[in-house]
C-alpha cells in the first residue's frame, strides 16, 4: 500500500520530567491504515497516544499532520487540527450526566452552526452507525460497558473525522463484544474513509484488523519494529517482539 | 423504517472486511471537517465550518416517468453549509409518485450531511409507500445507509413519559423521605457498632490515615476559619459599636463579641467552614472510591468499611472540632480588639478585661460542648452521603453537595436545639 503519510512521526523523545520514557520514535501512519501502537504495560503506549492527540507535548521531536508540523502551531492552530480527528478512550469517557444523545451532540453544537432538528437527526444517525439507535435518553451509567465504548465511539465520529483513535477499545470487552468492537472499528473506516489509530495489546484484535504497526519496546527505551504486525510474527526476529506476539511462547 | 430501508437498501453485497475505498472520483470525501490538501495547511484552522466559501447545497426535482421522482443533488452537502429545507422534497412528493431515484451528477463533496437527509427521505417514503431506488446515490452513502441500519432500532428502549399525579408525587417523596431516615438510622447505627468496637480494641484501621485526617481538618484548616472567624468578630463589633455609641456604651462590645463568639458563633463558623470545607471532602472521597470500587474491594476482604474508611475520619473531626472552635473563638475576639481599639478608642487592657469579666466558663463548656457536637454531625453527613454515592462522576457531585447542605442543616438545627436544652435547664 502506497497511501499518503497523513501523521509522520520523526525523531519523538517521551519524557515525563527528567525521565524518559521512550526516544527515537519515526514512523508513518498511512491515509487508510488501522495502525497499532503496540507494546508491553508500561511502554508508553498511552503517553505516544496523548502526544498525537495533543494531551502533551514531545520532550523533542517532530509530529506531522500532512505537512504541518503539529507541535509547532499556537494552541488555536492545534485546535483545528485537533477538530479533525476523534477520540474514543479506554472507559469511554461519557459524560456521565449527559444522555447518550447529548454527549454526541456536543461537538456538533460547538462546532457547527446546525439547527437542532439537524442535529438531532445527526446524532441519531451517529447512534445508529454504532447499533445504539433508540438509545438516545439513556445515561452512560444506564448502559453496558461494551454499549458505553460504542457511544464513545459515536460521540468520537460526530463531526466525521479523519483520523479516530482508539485508546485499548477491546479491555474489559468479553470476546464476543472485543470481535464486535473490532467489526465496527473495520466498518467505520471504511465507511469513513477514515484513518484509525489504535493503542492495543490485544492480540486478537491486532491480527484481526491491524495492517500496519509500531512496537514499543520498555527495555530499550524504543521502538524496535515497525510494519503490519502479521508480517512481523512471521519475519521480525527481535525476541521481545516474538515474544510478545506469540503469548511468550517464544523468545 | 428499518425493515423497508433494509430490504431496499442492503441488496448489494458490502464486505466491509475488504479494502474496497470510494473511488477518487467519487464527489466529497465524506468528511466534514476536512480542507483540500490537507485541514492543518499554514496552520489554518481549517476545520471551522465556516473557514472557506463553500458552493451552497442543492436540491432540485425531475420526473424522468410520470410515476417517478428524480431527486437530485448539487454543490456541497457538508455540516458547515445550509442545509435546504426538508419541507421542499415533502411538496415535491405527490400522491402519484410511486418510485423515488437520485442523481448526483452535480454534488460536488458531501458527509453525514447528506446522508441524514437521504435517511430522511426514506422514511418519508416508507411512510407513502414510495420505492426507493438507491442506485444513483455515491457508494459511500449507500454503505454508510447499510451501516446505520445493520442494527435494528431498539423500540423497546424509549423511555415512557410517566404523568404522575399530585398524590402519587406526595407519596413518593414521603416514601423516599422515610428510606432516607432510615438509611440515616442505619449508618448511625453502623457507626456505633465500630465506635464500640473501637472501644474494645477490636476495630480495624490505619493509625496513619487517622494522623492523616487530624492534619487535614487541623492544621490544614486553620488559615480559612483564621480569615472567616476574623472578619465575623469585626464585623460584630463593627455593627454593635455603631448601636452601643448611641448610649455610650462602646465598651460593651468586648461582652457582646466575647460572649457571641465563645458561646455560640465561634463554633458555628467553625462548624459550617469544616461542612464546605472537610464534609464535602469526605463525600468526594468516600464517593470516588464507590464508583472505584475500591469500597467492595473492602468488604470482599472482609474488612468493614465503616471501621476502616469512616471512623478515622469521623475520629479526627470530632477531636479536632472542639479545638478548631476555642481557635475560631479567639479569633473573633481578636477581631473585636481591632475594632475597638481602632475605631472606639477603647484601651486594649480595658477590653480584655471587660471580656475577661463578661464570658462565663460556662459559656466556654456550652461553645465547646456545640463544636464537638457539629464535629460529630458534619463527618456523619460527610461520610453518609460517601458512602451513599453512586457508581458515576456525576453521583459523586450530588453526594458532595448533599453532605454539603445536609451537614450545614445539621448546625443550623442543632444550634437551636441546644440553645433552646440551655434555656430549659438554666444555663443562660
Amino acid at each position: 500500500m502506497n497511501a499518503e503519510a497523513i501523521i509522520r512521526v520523526r525523531n519523538v523523545t517521551m519524557a515525563y520530567g527528567s525521565f524518559v520514557v521512550m526516544r527515537d520514535l519515526t514512523f508513518d501512519i498511512r491515509h487508510g491504515d488501522i495502525f497499532i501502537i503496540m507494546g508491553g504495560s508500561g511502554c508508553g503506549k498511552s503517553t505516544l497516544l496523548k502526544i498525537l492527540i495533543g494531551l502533551k507535548p514531545p520532550a523533542a521531536g517532530e509530529i506531522f499532520y500532512h505537512d504541518t508540523n503539529f507541535w509547532q502551531l499556537d494552541p488555536e492552530g492545534r485546535k483545528g487540527i485537533m477538530r479533525g480527528i476523534g477520540v474514543t478512550y479506554q472507559s469511554g469517557a461519557l459524560w456521565s450526566a449527559m444522555t447518550l444523545a447529548e454527549n454526541v451532540a456536543l461537538p456538533l453544537e460547538t462546532y457547527t452552526d446546525l439547527p437542532a432538528n439537524e442535529i438531532a437527526d445527526l446524532v441519531s444517525y451517529k447512534l445508529s452507525l454504532v447499533g445504539l439507535a433508540g438509545f438516545e435518553s439513556y445515561y452512560p451509567s444506564e448502559i453496558s460497558g461494551g454499549m458505553r465504548k460504542r457511544a464513545g465511539l459515536a460521540r468520537a465520529i460526530a463531526l466525521d473525522p479523519e483520523i479516530v483513535f482508539f485508546d485499548e477499545p477491546s479491555a474489559g470487552l468479553d470476546p464476543i463484544s472485543s470481535r464486535s468492537l473490532d467489526e465496527l472499528i473495520l466498518q467505520i473506516r471504511d465507511s469513513l474513509d477514515a484513518t484509525v489509530v489504535m493503542v492495543t495489546h490485544e492480540l486478537p484484535s491486532i491480527f484481526a484488523i491491524g495492517n500496519n504497526s509500531v512496537f514499543l519496546d520498555a527495555e530499550t527505551r524504543t521502538m524496535i519494529a515497525s510494519g503490519d504486525p502479521h508480517t512481523l510474527l512471521k519475519e521480525s526476529k527481535d525476541p521481545n517482539v516474538q515474544a510478545f506476539l506469540t503469548r511468550g511462547e517464544k523468545k | 423504517m428499518d425493515g423497508f430501508f433494509t430490504s431496499l437498501w442492503l441488496q448489494e453485497d458490502i464486505s466491509y472486511h475488504s479494502a474496497n475505498k470510494r473511488s477518487s472520483n467519487e464527489p466529497g470525501n465524506g468528511l466534514g471537517l476536512r480542507g483540500k490538501g490537507g485541514w492543518a495547511a499554514q496552520g489554518k484552522d481549517m476545520s471551522s465550518p465556516n473557514s472557506s466559501p463553500s458552493p451552497p447545497a442543492g436540491l432540485s426535482f425531475s420526473h424522468p416517468a410520470p410515476d417517478t421522482l428524480c431527486v437530485q443533488f448539487g454543490g456541497v452537502w457538508k455540516l458547515g453549509t445550509r442545509r435546504p429545507s426538508f419541507s421542499e422534497f415533502e411538496k415535491a412528493l405527490t400522491p402519484e409518485v410511486q418510485r423515488l431515484v437520485f442523481n448526483t451528477d452535480g454534488l460536488k463533496d458531501w458527509d453525514s450531511m447528506l446522508v441524514t437527509f437521504v435517511l430522511k427521505i426514506a422514511q418519508s417514503c416508507r411512510a407513502r409507500n414510495v420505492a426507493v431506488d438507491q442506485g444513483g446515490l455515491p457508494e459511500g452513502v449507500r454503505r454508510l445507509i447499510a451501516l446505520s441500519l445493520a442494527v435494528p432500532r431498539k423500540k423497546d428502549a424509549a423511555r415512557k413519559i410517566d404523568k404522575r399525579s399530585f398524590f402519587f408525587i406526595v407519596g413518593e417523596n414521603a416514601r423516599a423521605f422515610v428510606q432516607a431516615a432510615r438509611d440515616m438510622l442505619t449508618f448511625i447505627g453502623e457507626v456505633s457498632v465500630a465506635l464500640t468496637r473501637l472501644v474494645r480494641g477490636q476495630a480495624r484501621f490505619r493509625s496513619s490515615d487517622l494522623g492523616l485526617f487530624i492534619m487535614e481538618c487541623g492544621a490544614e484548616a486553620l488559615p480559612i476559619v483564621s480569615l472567616i472567624s476574623l472578619l465575623v468578630g469585626l464585623i460584630l463589633a463593627f455593627v454593635g459599636a455603631v448601636q452601643l455609641a448611641v448610649f455610650g456604651a462602646q465598651i460593651y462590645v468586648a461582652d457582646l463579641v466575647g460572649i457571641a463568639m465563645v458561646r455560640v458563633l465561634g463554633a458555628v463558623m467553625a462548624g459550617i467552614i469544616m461542612a464546605g470545607r472537610t464534609g464535602s471532602s469526605f463525600a468526594a472521597q468516600l464517593g470516588t472510591m464507590q464508583v472505584n470500587e475500591e469500597i467492595d474491594a473492602l468488604q470482599t476482604l472482609g474488612i468493614s468499611p465503616i471501621e476502616f474508611l469512616v471512623l478515622p475520619r469521623m475520629l479526627a473531626l470530632v477531636f479536632m472540632m472542639p479545638l478548631l472552635g476555642i481557635y475560631s473563638d479567639l479569633m473573633g475576639i481578636l477581631g473585636g480588639v481591632i475594632v475597638a481599639v481602632g475605631m472606639l478608642d477603647i484601651n486594649l487592657i480595658e477590653y480584655l478585661h471587660q471580656t475577661q469579666n463578661a464570658v462565663r466558663l460556662m459559656d466556654f463548656w456550652i461553645g465547646l460542648f456545640t463544636a464537638g457536637v457539629f464535629g460529630v454531625l458534619v463527618s456523619l453527613a460527610g461520610c453518609l452521603r460517601g458512602m451513599q454515592c453512586g457508581r458515576d462522576s456525576a453521583a459523586v457531585g450530588q453526594a458532595t453537595t448533599s453532605a454539603v447542605v445536609t451537614g450545614i442543616v445539621a448546625i443550623i438545627v442543632a444550634t437551636s436545639l441546644i440553645t433552646i436544652a440551655c434555656n430549659v435547664v438554666g444555663l443562660n
